[in-house]
């Protein structure tokens, strides 16, 4: 076996773990969805279905227009996703880095600090 | 067939498979769940040519962030996807061109496609400098130095991300009382309480 | 290769981002109650930028291993766009107030706009030239929708925003392709390997340059320009017609001449075909236009394609036309939007072409200077515009594409139809009422835009030379 391809499937052994769990995972997710199916008892009946009487609909969509702002601390929390991402290689192969990798970090995140306190400032992370 | 090719079919067939029926779907909130399903099959491709970190940071950043942000925006349009949809089939053709052209490019990119000898000697990305130095680890050895234009570049790049956030979209509320916790703090009683001596029968 | 450049290099793009952060923060601390403070500020760190391009040494200098490189070209074209930036924004302050739009995060996402047209300019690889080119986007998406309760201007933001998105995305496949068939991302690196062009190289070029071509609004990938010019505030537009075409102009010279060199007639044909339908596109759909800010797009549509014609060329005398070309295009464009942000009456901006009528008689100085820039836009000797068209015309019939030049006279004649339409309601139509008195900055402005483009003609050569010393640094 070449070297390449040794190393390569030394690297998807590791995730051995992983896929019995997704494969443990869908066995389960789909005897939940099945089983209903097969074993619960089911009556249908119109009078089931038809509206309450205080108007709902038994049976309605389940989607409603969110407030904006929402999506604004999201898309801040996104901003600070991404940030902390590249924080994890920086802080695996911080031993190696020396002093330009150890200040580059710090003025990246000088730089998004600022956008922190722009934010705060700002009153975007309040509510109202 | 190797496991890792047996996985690679999975993997790709899901991918496929649901991201057409992102496009097809009635429903957008399946068509955001399937998106989803699309970027997890991503990362299992990514795994499979060795790049960990990238596969996990898909799951990470668009399963956990940007897949929420869509749904929000699905659910905050109160849009009436079925009208939306009517539109569809009239596109179809145009859009089935364009795919074709695509398809016919790639297939022409691809029928050139040769490995450089100069790759076929390199480990895989998993293995930079062998494998005993992780790929998130061989990922940030060069980032923060060899790329540090490309890395602060990218912080500033996140900034105008959040300004253009906050320009666009923060709005407030007239009238609103809101908390000032350093004014709450700061008081003492003499702010707060006046003391008053009430005679009886008199009132204040 | 660990180690930081020498500072002086990179002195302009790090006195742009640092001042954008501490201006950032100024705003943030002091509230909404700075937006004229930051404003004033910003403009005297454009200026400080833009003294710093001019005189920095003449040595080429690459710096983060190749990414950044800064020659006489650079310098050219970054303090071109510093210039664009500069003005636009001394241009917006008073609409700005007028409009009560003034905010203190206008010139800092101008600044950092600028910043990324620096980096643009200045890219040496595919992974710069994306990142600049994003940094400089994303300012320009959101400036673009910035008056967000207007609802012209959101849809303006979120058309430039999804086009632009898609053409990024167009982008970045061509430099995957080009990266996956020459195995490097360096231009010159690129240049090296891409001696052949095989088909998935090509492929690679034709995604990249039109993800380019979108940023400098070439036909085809011109749809999105009129929209945003008109939907746009008009200070923003001004912006967007002067700083962003210089910068991505630059980016689509370097990247055609320094990165694929040797394999000139694949792509020359590409340029040849965008430069031909924007002057065609550009002469005949402006006829119809009667928004002055329409018009000005589909005008800037046009000299879009002229100033490719240089670059179709590809020889050092086309990229220097070009060169020249945009120099004179941004002073002219800074000088008609000067009139257009000057046209205000009772305190509301108007934006039809006819509310120009009579202008020579309710503001005789305005029309002047007006009607020559119409001129000169419309290429009519011997006005700035004339000579700029001479010299990529010129550099065309020598490297021997006599049908382009052709067809770019042919267009350019079209296209006076409509510029000598403005002069003809300014001096020939009953007088409207007069516009609101202009103030002194967008007077100053105009009136240098209109005596350079007017007597440009008599002392030309420090232009030329410049742009003749920037186009060699290419080759």
């Amino acid at each position: 076996m070449r070297p390449k391809v040794r190393i390569m499937n030394l690297l998807l052994q590791d995730y051995l773990p992983v896929v019995i769990f997704i494969g443990v995972s869908v066995v389960i997710g789909l005897a939940l969805l099945i089983s209903p199916f097969i074993v619960a008892y089911s009556s249908p009946d119109p009078e089931k279905l038809s509206a309450y009487e205080c108007g709902f609909n038994a049976f309605d969509d389940a989607r409603m227009t969110f407030d904006v702002r929402f999506y604004l601390v999201s898309i801040l929390f996104i901003i600070f996703d991404l940030e902390v991402a590249f924080l994890f290689p920086w802080a695996i192969s911080f031993g190696g880095l020396g002093d330009l990798g150890f200040w580059s970090m710090m003025l990246f995140l000088g730089v998004l600090t600022v956008g922190f306190i722009y934010e705060w400032r700002k009153g975007a992370l309040e509510w109202d | 067939m190797s496991v890792a090719a047996v996985f690679f079919y999975l993997f790709a067939g899901v991918l496929v498979a649901s991201a057409f029926m992102v496009i097809s779907s009635r429903n957008p909130v399946h068509s955001v769940l399937f998106l989803i399903l699309c970027f997890v099959n991503a990362a299992g491709l990514f795994i499979l040519i060795g790049v960990e970190f990238l596969a996990l940071i898909l799951v990470v950043v668009y399963v956990g962030a940007v897949a929420v942000l869509f749904l929000f925006v699905v659910m905050m349009l109160d849009v009436d996807f079925v009208e939306l949809r009517q539109g569809f089939l009239q596109y179809l053709p145009v859009g089935a061109l364009v795919g074709v052209v695509f398809l016919v490019e790639l297939i022409l990119v691809v029928s050139t496609w040769a490995t450089a000898p100069a790759v076929a000697q390199f480990p895989k990305a998993a293995a930079v400098g062998g494998a005993a130095i992780s790929n998130t680890k061989a990922l940030g050895l060069v980032l923060y130095t060899d790329y540090v234009y490309f890395f602060e570049a990218s912080g500033m790049v996140l900034l105008v991300a959040m300004i253009g956030a906050i320009v666009l979209t923060l709005r407030h509320k007239v009238n609103v009382k809101r908390q000032n916790v350093s004014a709450q703090v700061a008081r003492t009683p003499e702010t707060a309480m006046e003391v008053v001596k009430v005679r009886p029968g008199q009132g204040i | 290769m660990s180690s930081l450049p020498p500072l002086g290099a990179v002195l302009p793009e790090v006195t742009l981002a640092v001042s954008a952060i501490v201006l950032l923060l100024v705003g943030a601390i002091r509230g909404e109650a700075a937006a004229n403070l930051v404003n004033g500020l910003a403009i005297a760190v454009l200026a400080a930028a833009g003294i710093l391009v001019l005189v920095a040494p003449h040595t080429a200098v690459s710096a983060f291993g190749g990414s950044l490189v800064i020659d006489d070209f650079s310098r050219f074209m970054k303090a071109l766009a510093i210039l664009g930036a500069l003005v636009s924004l001394i241009l917006s302050v008073h609409w700005l107030n007028r409009e009560r739009q003034s905010k203190f995060e206008y010139p800092v996402l101008i600044l950092i706009a600028t910043l990324g047209m620096c980096m643009l300019v200045s890219a040496g690889d595919l992974i710069a030239l994306y990142l600049g080119l994003e940094l400089m986007s994303l300012s320009l998406y959101v400036v673009a929708a910035y008056n967000r309760d207007s609802v012209r201007s959101t849809e303006a933001g979120l058309k430039y925003f999804v086009l632009g998105a898609l053409s990024s995305g167009m982008l970045l496949y061509g430099a995957s392709l080009i990266y996956g068939f020459t195995d490097s991302v360096n231009f010159g690196a690129i240049a090296a390997a891409a001696t052949t062009p095989t088909i998935g190289l090509v492929f690679g070029i034709v995604f990249l340059f039109a993800g380019l071509c979108f940023k400098v609004s070439a036909v085809p990938f011109h749809m999105w320009t009129p929209d945003v010019y008109e939907g746009a505030p008009t200070p923003v537009t001004t912006f967007f017609a002067t700083a962003p075409k210089v910068a991505a102009m630059a980016v689509f010279l370097r990247v055609a001449t320094e990165a694929f060199p040797h394999i000139t007639h694949s792509w020359q044909q590409i340029i040849a075909f965008v430069s031909i339908a924007s002057m065609v596109l550009g002469a005949f759909a402006a006829i119809g236009q009667r928004n002055i800010k329409r018009l000005l797009a589909y005008s800037s549509i046009g000299h879009m394609g002229f100033a490719l014609v240089g670059l179709a060329a590809a020889t050092p005398q086309g990229i220097r036309g070009v060169l020249i070309y945009m120099a004179i295009y941004v002073a002219m464009t800074l000088g008609s939007f000067a009139c257009v942000l000057a046209m205000r009456r009772n305190g509301n901006a108007v934006e039809n072409v006819d509310e120009l009528a009579g202008l020579a008689r309710t503001n005789p100085m305005m029309a002047l200077l007006l009607g020559g820039l119409m001129f000169s836009l419309a290429g009519i000797p011997p006005l700035a515009g004339f000579l700029a068209k001479y010299y990529v015309f010129l550099a065309a019939i020598e490297a021997g594409l006599y049908g382009l030049a052709v067809i770019g006279v042919l267009a350019s004649v079209v296209g006076a139809y409509y510029y000598l339409r403005v002069v003809k309601i300014m001096y020939f139509d009953e007088p409207a009422e007069a516009f609101d008195p202009m103030p002194g900055e967008l007077k100053a402005v105009l009136g240098l835009s209109g005596l350079f483009t007017i007597f440009y003609f008599v002392y030309p050569s420090p232009l030329i030379n410049a742009a003749g010393v920037a186009a060699r640094a290419l080759f």
